[in-house]
């Protein structure tokens, strides 16, 4: 959640800003202190941590600064214009701004950025950018024009991007804006037309920037209120043409359409901008964070004494000014997280109950690139749904009424809104009335098996066998393998004749001729065939098994009846009660079953720690158990079978290795013994000592 | 504070005997502990679980059985065939009747507790009358062929309802008529008494279930297995709206690695030992009230009182176990170091005497003299002096002959600071002063119990200048003699806590005591009142961590040239009170082992309190000053001890 704390002004005093506000923030080489520049003729030092000015320079009576000072991070200057044409460059010790350096340049200066870790650049009112030490070895230098006459500079920015800067202005000539890119590794310059898309008419009212590697992330707030997203090469394709690039729809209404000034904007991180604006047409001025991976509200705070739209942010800190104050407000952001981002909504009608978390698509609402529109489209139809349906009290009953007559695909769709609300107490309890409701029309109807539905249900984790009996039953008549194998996992209180009789389906054929169709659907593509192939056998269902082809001799069922299987060994039983049902499976099934057990078993035993790999593959313990529950209902059956008999044979000689194996074991954990009793012996002879003790 | 050279002694190879039997008695909220050795131990479960007493053992005597009757009387039965009472007043067997049914493997009391049941080896079951000074044989039950190897708890016979060859360790008959059972194949069984039939049955074990002991209420008890393991089982309703209740396995604890032969059950714990000779107190937290320091478990492991003494003349150490005596030599060094320093030895220790004791009976209390030239010890039927004789490397031993009829057993002796005298507390509560000679020795004279009394004196503590003489029992106040004039001098104020250690300091003559409730007190024998420190630290009050230790102080010791330290210790600490400096209040750090070195000397004084504590040598069994710079400390690490005993049921790690 990110979170706005405590503001605090900085001046006591106001400072002498204009209609026009401040004309920046800046930080200076040291953490924690700011040159702060008003419109006029001041430049300010703050420390913000001790909220007082440092020291203060002005220009003389009748010049007037036109560019924010800022530090020289290199050299630790300052550095500021005035006039448009005079640089003055000073130090923290410099009393007097007369007396400082001063160099008078042949052209307009729009402004002057300086980052960490290059020169500070100078960029003109025409267009050039010009380092700073070469400008002022030579201050006379003819400077060229770079944009076309109308065109005026609206937005300017830096960026370091692989240690080279990188500066951003965008300019506007006749309503339309234009963007130009200029790095300095390459010394290039691309010029991009800025499209507006379907919002024609709207005026861009504030800039701000953010850069990855290949991308400058070029935010607009438009005066509809809305945030839009335009994305700009750093290194284009084709540095000669003129391109055009097209904006985006990120954040829509996060200030009213109708506020005429006032508002910007300010990138935070990867995931939170602040805005700073009135939200409603009529209401007062606020700051707020939106998260725009998941278009919430994060926080926000009302600025009744309005603000001059203008918006800085160092390090955790945001300055504004508030009122006549310059006002620092220290936030934080924490990394977005889905259940991070359910936080305030802006509108909601109901603070008290009415909390609507979005149910958010993460594939479409992490891409907001290019062609975002459409899941734009679709997210905002969905949330405006998701209060609907919250609005109508209470959800589970309508579900319920849903459920009796709508068509499958509806009930998902209302499952699905059901599932995405808060959990109340009784969770379960109504998980379990809807799986009983839905089997309920499952049997009147046999036709209707809302299987994606349930499968939904059962991935609540809240289900359990006594909560809907007729659940397993249900899958087993229709061989639901997947829905039995979920089961299996999930219930903690599946009967010992249910089990067997699931034990029964997965031996059956029924799964052997299932198997191909669904396979193709499910082909891993990151396969790599030199995987062992236990490996593939453990895995589960749902954690895709693989192709057939990679099943080699030695595992006697394809990976997806493993999976099954596995599900069974994990299945918690009582021997009393599961031996009876045992002794009905046919004697083939029994065959197989105990050849896959003596396979695992076998695998087992491949490694020291005796643990087969993958995600919760089945213990020895569980294999030995079922093994020999197997031989004890079935043996009869079994040594009159030839193949069973083999395999029999086979496993007792493998068993009887690992007998001896195990006392030889023993063997070595006495000896091992002995020797820690050796060397216990060995710490025996520093039975006496003389030491030293100081008592303090 | 000051430095030492500390002799770092790990050499007393002492082994705790296992415990065989316990016995909790309600009324004085005692426990009697016996162990395989035949040794009967009485902890005051009121006073800091203190052994305030002690019954020596005897070689053919292992006690198999052990009960409290009649309110405050302790019996005993084993496999000698004999049952034994004890005077808990002269610390000393009333008598002993043998029941003529060969070795007693059981025995029970009536819930009245007038009558006493015990088991034989020949299969049968002997009523016992208890009158008021003796027990009286009344009935025999001998229907049983087989030998009876379980305990009775009621004058019933106990049907064999056990279908499998194991043996029964014990049974519980509840008022209900429910019987309970712990067997050998590790199972808990309620029977039906009425009709002899199994109600429930528990498996809790793979090994044996050795010990079951009922609280009184009948609505919990307590098992203990073979692996170590005691299991907690309480009658619980069945719903919390039914009257109908079960009884119900709730806790099980994992406080012993060996046998657990004995548990016992009191109101507000559960008490355990066996094999691994821990004594192990768990309280139950839900019958606690107020969550003190009684809250917490306790494990004894160690004998309250001295097994060493020590020659600080030559640098001689005493050590006392059950049969026999050791006598070594400290070595030397001539290095120097800095605190934390281990010196190299210019001279190992030297085992000098191994002085086995005659007969069978366990020694009592040992002492060697200062002077290095005495060593005596005595067991409960005879008390012997030995003359040393030291010729350069050789040392040659003397029996001093004749002793008199009177020294024939003592609970503790002493020898005067120049060696010329020796003082011995004896069983009947008088203590005898005798003037050794060179190689002969003179009785000057005994001092006679208080008219009325019959306690025996446990602990002495004389003068360095050999002219007061205090003595203590276990209840009763500390009385201080005046060895010049052979009279009584005083008695400090009974205090409601055992005396667990005396000392009288040179010069000043003031009397440390210290208690089994960590108190720590000063009195001054001239002036016949408690001294000014003393008032102070008793209107302050002790540092709550101090009072918060959980084994009594064994041992004060003074330094020869620092008249304001005392120096005291317990099982895990060792401490020099500097009663020159500021008393510590509970919001001081009272053990603080960092050395303050780099702080200025304002810190230094402002925090330093007069407690100085070290913690590294533990268990502790021993600590004195030698002389001004050295000390001497006895360890007994528990994993020397752990080494010595049979190795636990093994659990198989591997298959088969």
């Amino acid at each position: 959640m990110a979170a706005l704390q405590g503001e605090f002004t900085l001046s006591a005093v106001p400072l002498g800003a204009g209609p026009n506000g401040l004309l920046g923030v800046e930080q200076s080489d040291k953490t924690d202190q700011f040159l702060v520049t008003d419109g006029g003729r001041t430049v300010i030092l703050y420390k913000v941590s001790d909220q007082k000015p440092l020291g203060s320079w002005s220009v003389k009576q009748g010049q007037i600064i036109t560019s924010p000072a800022v530090c020289n991070f290199q050299t630790g200057e300052f550095i500021v214009v005035h006039d448009n044409k005079v640089l003055r460059i000073w130090n923290n010790e410099d009393v007097n701004l007369d007396k400082v350096f001063k160099a008078t340049l042949s052209a307009e200066i729009y402004r002057i950025h300086s980052v960490q870790g290059t020169e500070p650049l100078v960029l003109f009112k025409e267009g050039a950018v010009r380092g700073l030490e070469a400008l002022l070895a030579e201050p006379q230098q003819k400077i060229e024009t770079v944009i076309s006459d109308d065109e005026v500079i609206k937005w300017t920015k830096v960026f370091m991007v692989y240690k080279h800067p990188v500066l951003i202005f965008i300019t506007e000539k006749h309503g339309n804006h234009f963007a130009y890119v200029q790095t300095f590794s390459s010394q290039t310059l691309s010029k991009y037309t800025l499209l507006l898309g379907q919002e024609e008419k709207c005026v861009i009212q504030n800039f701000a920037a953010s850069v990855d590697r290949k991308f400058i992330s070029l935010m607009s707030l438009s005066a509809d209120g809305c945030v839009y997203e335009t994305l700009i090469p750093i290194h284009p394709s084709d540095p000669e043409q003129n391109q055009t690039v097209v904006r985006s729809l990120l954040l829509k209404a996060v200030v009213s359409g109708l506020a005429r000034s006032g508002v910007a904007l300010a990138i935070l991180d990867h995931d939170h901008v602040a805005v700073l604006g009135p939200p409603l047409p009529a209401s007062k001025e606020c700051l707020s964070i939106w998260n725009t991976k998941f278009q919430t509200l994060q926080t926000s705070k009302e600025l009744p004494q309005g603000t001059s739209g203008q918006l800085w942010y160092y390090g955790e800190n945001l300055f504004m000014l508030h009122g006549k104050f310059l006002t620092v407000i220290p936030f934080k952001c924490e990394v977005s997280s889905l259940a991070g981002a359910l936080g305030k909504l802006k509108h909601s009608q109901d603070p008290g109950t009415h909390t609507v978390p979005l149910f958010v698509n993460w594939e479409t609402s992490q891409g907001c690139g290019f062609g975002s529109q459409n899941s734009e489209q679709s997210k905002r139809i969905l949330r405006r749904r998701k209060i609907e349906v919250s609005v109508q009290p209470p959800a589970s009953e309508q579900l319920l009424s849903t459920i009796k007559k709508e068509s499958e695909k509806h009930i998902e769709v209302e499952l699905c809104k059901f599932l995405a609300t808060k959990r109340t107490p009784d969770f379960h309890t109504v998980i379990g009335d809807i799986v009983l409701e839905l089997l309920g029309r499952h049997k009147a109807e046999p036709s209707f098996y809302p299987r994606n539905s349930l499968m939904q249900l059962m991935q609540t984790h809240v289900l359990s066998y006594s909560l809907c009996p007729g659940l397993m039953e249900a899958a087993l008549e229709r061989t639901d393998v997947q829905m039995l194998q979920l089961c299996l996992q999930h219930f903690p209180d599946v009967p010992d004749s249910v089990t067997c009789a699931c034990l029964k389906v997965f031996l059956s054929d029924s799964v052997q001729e299932e198997k191909m169709d669904e396979q193709t659907e499910i082909l891993q593509n990151g396969f790599n065939p030199s995987e062992q192939n236990c490996d593939n056998c453990d895995r589960k269902l749902n954690k895709k098994p693989q192709h057939a082809a990679e099943e080699t001799v030695s595992c006697p069922v394809v990976p997806k009846r493993a999976a099954l299987l596995n599900a069974i060994l994990h299945s918690a039983y009582s021997e009393m009660f599961l031996l009876p049902h045992l002794k009905d499976i046919p004697a083939q099934h029994v065959t197989l079953f105990l050849q896959y057990l003596y396979f695992l078993y076998l695998k087992c035993n491949e490694n020291a720690t005796m643990t087969l790999p993958g995600l919760h593959p089945p213990t020895l313990n569980q294999i030995m158990d079922w093994m020999c529950l197997l031989l004890d209902a079935n043996f009869t059956v079994v040594v009159m079978v030839p193949e069973a008999k083999k395999l029999l044979l086979s496993l007792y000689k493998f068993v009887k290795s690992q007998v001896c194996i195990c006392s030889e074991l023993n063997k070595i954990e006495v000896s091992f013994r002995e020797l820690q009793k050796l060397n216990q012996e060995k710490n025996n002879r520093e039975l006496y000592s003389i030491e030293v003790l100081e008592l303090f | 504070m000051g430095e030492f050279k500390v002799h770092r002694v790990r050499f007393f190879n002492y082994v705790p005997s296992g415990i065989r039997c316990v016995a909790y008695n309600n009324q004085s909220n005692r426990l009697a502990v016996s162990r395989t050795d035949g040794t009967v131990e009485i902890y005051n479960l009121s006073a800091n679980y203190f052994q305030e007493k002690f019954f020596p053992g005897h070689e053919s005597r292992g006690t198999e059985a052990l009960c409290w009757a009649k309110g405050q009387r302790l019996f005993s039965a084993g496999l000698n065939g004999e049952i034994i009472e004890y005077d808990l007043q002269a610390l000393n067997i009333k008598y002993a009747i043998d029941a003529f049914g060969g070795p007693i493997w059981s025995m029970a009391v009536s819930p009245c507790g007038s009558q006493l049941l015990v088991g034989c080896e020949d299969g049968s079951v002997k009523l016992l009358q208890i009158t008021p000074d003796k027990i009286q044989f009344e009935r025999n039950f001998d229907r049983q062929k087989r030998s009876a190897v379980h305990k009775m708890l009621v004058d019933r016979q106990y049907m064999g309802v056990s279908k499998r060859k194991c043996i029964i360790w014990g049974v519980a008959f509840l008022s209900d008529g429910t019987v309970i059972s712990v067997d050998s194949a590790g199972k808990v069984q309620f029977w039906d008494s009425a009709t002899g039939t199994l109600v429930k049955n528990h498996l809790i074990a793979n090994a044996d279930v050795q010990s079951i002991a009922v609280s009184d209420q009948e609505d919990s008890f307590v098992v203990g297995t073979a692996e170590g393991t005691v299991f907690h089982f309480q009658l619980v309703s069945v719903t919390s709206s039914s009257s109908e209740k079960q009884w119900v396995r709730t806790k099980p604890f994992q406080h012993h690695t060996h046998d657990v032969r004995a548990v016992a059950h009191s109101p507000t714990a559960l008490i355990s030992g066996g094999t691994d000779t821990h004594l192990v107190i768990r309280p139950l937290m839900e019958k606690v009230e107020v969550k003190n320091y009684d809250a917490a478990l306790r494990k004894i492991t160690f004998p309250h009182r001295r097994l060493i003494s020590c020659s600080k003349k030559r640098h001689l150490l005493l050590f006392q176990f059950a049969h026999h005596l050791e006598l070594w030599r400290l070595g030397s060094t001539v290095a120097t170091g800095k605190n934390g320093d281990t010196l190299p030895l210019s001279k190992d220790a030297d085992h000098l005497l191994h002085l086995k004791a005659k007969g069978p009976e366990n020694i009592i209390c040992s002492c060697i003299s200062p002077c290095g030239s005495w060593i005596a010890y005595s067991t409960t039927s005879r008390f012997f002096l030995y003359r040393l004789n030291y010729e350069r490397d050789n040392l040659s031993l003397q029996r001093v002959s004749k002793m008199p009829a009177f020294l024939r057993s003592a609970l503790q002796i002493l020898f005067s600071e120049d060696s010329t005298k020796l003082f011995v507390a004896s069983n009947q509560g008088s203590l005898h002063i005798i003037r050794l000679l060179e190689g002969s020795f003179k009785h000057l004279h005994t001092f006679q119990p208080q008219s009325g009394t019959v306690e025996s004196m446990c602990l002495l503590a004389v003068s360095p200048d050999g002219n007061w003489l205090a003595a203590s029992g276990t209840s009763a106040g500390v009385h201080v003699y005046n060895v010049k004039h052979l009279k009584l001098h005083c008695t400090v104020p009974a205090y409601n806590f055992p005396v667990t250690a005396l000392a009288i300091a040179p010069s000043t003559n003031n009397l440390v005591i210290a208690h089994s409730d960590q108190q720590v007190f000063e009195y001054s024998i001239p002036e016949k009142k408690y001294t000014e420190w003393s008032r102070t630290i008793q209107k302050q009050g002790f540092h709550y961590l101090w009072l918060q230790r959980d084994t009594p102080i064994t041992h004060i010791s003074f330094h020869p040239k620092r008249p304001m330290h005392i120096l005291l210790h317990d099982a895990y600490m060792f401490c020099i009170i500097d009663k020159s400096l500021p008393l510590p209040n509970d919001k001081t750090l009272l053990y603080n082992p960092l050395p303050p070195t780099n702080e200025s000397d304002v810190i230094r004084r402002r925090t330093a309190h007069a407690f100085k504590i070290s913690k590294i040598y533990k268990p502790l069994l021993f600590m004195d000053l030698l002389d001004e710079r050295t000390l001497v400390a006895v360890e007994r690490p528990l994993d020397d001890i752990i080494a010595q005993l049979p190795p636990p049921i093994k659990k198989k790690k591997f298959g088969t």
